[in-house]
Order: C-alpha cells, then sequence, then structure tokens
C-alpha cells in the first residue's frame, strides 16, 4: 500500500531523514518510534506530499506523491502534529470545508455524521473550534483525517496532550480503525506503539534502526535467558539451592522484598529452560515461589539499546531545549 | 477551488475584516461622492473614482494581510497543501475570494451611478470603465498584497509590506521626473499604477492598460505559487 523508497531529506547539510525504505502492507498499523527530533515528523510530512524529499520516492497504492500529488493524495488522511484547524469556525463548518475541499463523493452531511459519532465529537458539532479543549481538538483533527473514508492514515502522535482516559479511548479508535485502513502512526510513547501497532520502526537521527514486530524485537534482543524469581524462604539456603541446578550459570540475590521474601536473579545456558526445574526444587522444600518472569527486554529498554549510540546528542540537546 | 473560495468568504465575514473594510470603503466613496459630485452638481463621477485610488492602496493590504500568513501560523497550510488539490487552484481561490469582496466594496459606485441617474443621465460608458479600471486596479494590488502575505507568518509584517508597495506605487510618478536616463525612465512610467489607473478615469479603455494590471496579477498569482513550491524544497 505504501512504498517508501531511499527517501533523503537535507535541511542545509543536516541529514533529517537519511536513507529510510519501508513499506507497509494494506491493512497493517506502523508504528513510527523515535525521540525528539528523530525526523518522524518530516518523514510523515513527506509521505503526504507537505514537504519534498531531496531524493527518494514515496509511492501510495502505486500514485507517485510528486509525479501524480492529486491521486495519491485522495488515498491519505493526515493528522499532522498540529491538527490544522481554523480556530474560528464550527466544527461543522470546519468538517464541511474540508469535505469539499477532499472532493469527497460520499453523501455529505451523513457521512460527516457518521464520524463525528465514530470519534465522540458530535455533542460539540456547533461550537466554535476556538472554545474546545485540547482533547476535542485533536478528535476534530482525527475526523479531519477521516473524511472520506481515506485507505491510508497517518497520524503523527495522535495522543499527545490527551488525558489518560482520552488516550485509551484515541488509542482503542485507532486499533478499530486499523481493520479498514492501513495506518501509520508515530509516538514516543514506548507502550502506546507496544499497544496499538503491528509492526515498529525505530527511527534515530533520521534512520531507520529496526523495523520489526514489538514481541520480535524484544525477543531478539533478549541476549541470555533470564529470570527473575521471588521466594518465600530463607536466603542463603534458596541460593545454595539454585546455583545446584543444572546449567545455572549465575545466580544473584536482588535484595530482600517482604519479611523474608526475596528476588534472585537466574542466568542459564543458553537454549536451558530452566523455569519448571527452579519450581519443581524450590516445591520440593516447600518454599513459595511469589513470582517468576523472565527478564525479557521491554520496548524502553530495547529503544534505549537501540538509540544509545546517540545518548550523548540526545543529552546535549535536552539541555539545549531546556 | 471553490471550497477556498467560500471558505475565505466566510472566513472575512467571522471576523471583523470584512465589515472594516467595506465600512471604510463605503464611507470614504460616500464623502467623495457627496463632496466631487452631488455638492459639484454633476453627473460625473469620475473625481470619485480619482480620489478612491489612494483609499485603494491602503485598503487592499487589509484584506490580503491574513491571507496566507495566518494559514501558516495555525498551521492550517498542512491542511490545504496534504488535500487534494494543485497549488494553483487553492492560490486561485484565496486570490478570487480576495476580488470577490473587493469587488463587494465597488459595488456602492453602481449605487452612486443609479442615484446619479435619477437626475440626469451620466455618462455610462465613462462610468463602467471607471468600475472596470478599478476592479483590475484592486485585483493588481491584491495578488501583490497576497503575495507579501505568503512571504511571511506575520500578518502585521503582510500589511506592512503591502502598505509600502502600495505607497511607492503611487510614488513612482514623481520618481520619473528625476530619472535623466531616458530608457530608464520609460520603464519607470509604464510601471505607475497611477498613470495607467488614470487613463481608465479619462474615459479611455486601453487595451495595453487592461493587459498590464492582467499580467500583473498572474504573475503574483504565479509567484505566489512559486513561493508554496519552494516552501515545500526548503
Amino acid at each position: 500500500m505504501i512504498e517508501v523508497q531511499n527517501l533523503i531529506k537535507l535541511y542545509g547539510s543536516k541529514r533529517a531523514v537519511d536513507d529510510v525504505s519501508f513499506t507497509v502492507k494494506k491493512g497493517e498499523i506502523l508504528g513510527f518510534l523515535g525521540p525528539n527530533g528523530a525526523g518522524k515528523s518530516t518523514t510523515m510530512n513527506i509521505l503526504t506530499g507537505y514537504l519534498s524529499s531531496t531524493s527518494g520516492t514515496v509511492t501510495i497504492d502505486g500514485k507517485e506523491i510528486l509525479e501524480d500529488p492529486i491521486e495519491a493524495k485522495k488515498r491519505i488522511g493526515y493528522l499532522p502534529e498540529h491538527p490544522p484547524l481554523y480556530l474560528d469556525m464550527t466544527v461543522k463548518d470546519y468538517l464541511g470545508f474540508m469535505y469539499d475541499l477532499k472532493k469527497i463523493k460520499l453523501p455529505k452531511k451523513q457521512h460527516i455524521e457518521e464520524i463525528c459519532q465514530v470519534v465522540r465529537i458530535s455533542d460539540v458539532y456547533d461550537r466554535v473550534i476556538k472554545h474546545l479543549s485540547k482533547g476535542y481538538r485533536q478528535r476534530v483533527g482525527l475526523a479531519q483525517a477521516l473524511l472520506g473514508t481515506p485507505d491510508v492514515l497517518i497520524l503523527d502522535e495522535p495522543t499527545v496532550g490527551l488525558d489518560p482516559k482520552q488516550i485509551i479511548e484515541i488509542r482503542n479508535l485507532i486499533k478499530s480503525l486499523g481493520e479498514k485502513h492501513t495506518i501509520i502512526l508515530s509516538s514516543h510513547i514506548l507502550p502506546e506503539v507496544q499497544a496499538i501497532c503491528e509492526r515498529v520502526i525505530v527511527i534515530n537521527k533520521g534512520k531507520i534502526v529496526a523495523d520489526d514486530t514489538p514481541d520480535n524485537l524484544s525477543r531478539a534482543m533478549s541476549t541470555d535467558h533470564k529470570l527473575i524469581v521471588r521466594v518465600d524462604g530463607p536466603e542463603a539456603e534458596v541460593y545454595k539451592l539454585l546455583s545446584k541446578i543444572p546449567g545455572m550459570e549465575q545466580v544473584n540475590t536482588l535484595g530482600q522484598r517482604e519479611d523474608g521474601v526475596y528476588d534472585y536473579s537466574l542466568e542459564g545456558e543458553k537454549g536451558v529452560d530452566m523455569r519448571r526445574e527452579v519450581f519443581k526444587r524450590l516445591a520440593e522444600r516447600n518454599w513459595a515461589i511469589l513470582g517468576m518472569r523472565s527478564s525479557e527486554l521491554s520496548l524502553e529498554d530495547i529503544f534505549l539499546q537501540l538509540t544509545a549510540d546517540s545518548a550523548e546528542d540526545t543529552r546535549a540537546n535536552l539541555g539545549g531545549e531546556k | 477551488m471553490f471550497a477556498i473560495l467560500k471558505r475565505e468568504l466566510s472566513a472575512y465575514f467571522t471576523s471583523p475584516i470584512g465589515y472594516i473594510y467595506l465600512a471604510v470603503f463605503y464611507f470614504f466613496s460616500g464623502f467623495y461622492f457627496f463632496a466631487y459630485t452631488l455638492l459639484q452638481n454633476t453627473t460625473n463621477l469620475t473625481n470619485v473614482f480619482i480620489m478612491m485610488f489612494t483609499i485603494v492602496t491602503f485598503l487592499i493590504p487589509i484584506l490580503t494581510m491574513r491571507l496566507m500568513s495566518e494559514e501558516k501560523k495555525h498551521k492550517t497550510d498542512q491542511a490545504l497543501l496534504t488535500a487534494p488539490i494543485s497549488l494553483v487552484a487553492l492560490v486561485m481561490g484565496k486570490f478570487l475570494a480576495a476580488v470577490l469582496v473587493f469587488a463587494m466594496g465597488v459595488a456602492i459606485m453602481v449605487v452612486f451611478g443609479i442615484v446619479v441617474a435619477c437626475f440626469a443621465t451620466p455618462d455610462w460608458a465613462v462610468f463602467w470603465g471607471n468600475v472596470v479600471g478599478m476592479l483590475l486596479l484592486g485585483a493588481a494590488l491584491i495578488a501583490i498584497g497576497m503575495f507579501i502575505s505568503a512571504l511571511t507568518e506575520n500578518q502585521v509584517i503582510a500589511a506592512i509590506g503591502g502598505f509600502a508597495v502600495g505607497i511607492s506605487l503611487a510614488l513612482i510618478d514623481s520618481l520619473t521626473s528625476l530619472i535623466s536616463v531616458s530608457w530608464l525612465r520609460s520603464v519607470v512610467d509604464n510601471l505607475s499604477f497611477m498613470t495607467r489607473y488614470s487613463d481608465f478615469t479619462q474615459g479611455m479603455l486601453n487595451i495595453s492598460n487592461v493587459l498590464f494590471f492582467v499580467s500583473v496579477c498572474a504573475v503574483f498569482v504565479f509567484l505566489t505559487v512559486r513561493v508554496f513550491e519552494k516552501q515545500r524544497w526548503a
């Protein structure tokens, strides 16, 4: 559905987007993840034809965005980082204008009302946008993107500035939209991407540093089989017992959590699953396991790891922003 | 294009700008109509049109200042530029909206014409020539103002830029006498909006003058489109 090839965008000598290529299949929800200033918005602006790339091609459903812009743009609904709202218009007038602008053929009144119901703005339909809260404005922006039910939705940080309840609502909405539309959404919030997206592209300093499903990413990055166990039992003896398990390479006590309850981190040989053995042995001694989890990396860790090279720069940038 | 035209028109009249423009236009034209036509006991409206030249140069930046700059400031240009319409249609929609609002002002002249016609028959050919001249002058100034508005995010800068250009154009005539190089003088002379406009007010419908104003519109509409193109490549 979306094909991006060797996209490069130069701002002077700075490479905002550096040789980015990816394809998105029909019906896929792709998450675009990266720290602030990584090039997410720039990439999205190029995908929607707002900016031109320095080189590279973007094809939407077979239409090149620069060669056949009108046909390509017809297929895209775009919610930029700042929703493009005319503050002095009512929601009704604004959506009517966007409907005309996009030259949509569906029955106007009915179509707009349907979308208002989907994003739940029917109750502010006749209000002037200026007087709406941030959450409502964001939803009006989303409604505008949904007009004409385009095949492709490009959403730039759609949940930014919303309260937790609204965030969950919008996430669920995007998920349900993913059944009909191909969606690209950007975010710097990891759990969000993990919750919504089937596929994640991590972008840093204009380059793609990872492209996989959220699960695969965490699996690929967890190098050794590590477990963290919480056991109710005398520390020294539990430690001794755990160390004796065949295939165990390292046991560390992580400290006392409750009265008589300790956490241990276990590191086994590669490819050895120790979970059953750990359970059996502790059960024999009647020491209860209060918790056990494999210490797979969370998306957060992966993200930090992938973007670690530029950690120094990021820190410098953050200092600058403050 | 019509979607943009419609929105711009309604934007002029949801903000006070449209009303202020019309009020000021009607006030001054009414005053001049009273002073130069009614009070003189004449059917000749030409003097009203001549006096309105200055008023128009000052009013048009008010109409054009927010045309493009506000889109950029509120980032609504993102919606326009990612919509399936061409840049020319986008710019023309805005241009025509401003011209239409301008024409609403000029329409008062027709009312004056009718008022005069109640007492004696005015020279209708000269009258309509004047109206056409004023519309062409306005359209050309609107194209220039729109171009300036596209260059900035700030309405005030756009307005001041528009005033500066308008005043410079009015000053051109006094400049020409200072230029000793004859070919340069004729170039500057030919750029004079006032000279070309006064041909209309004298009842001359010179095709070259019509073409001049139309070309100014075309050039600045084109340049405005180029400004948007350039932004995408920057």
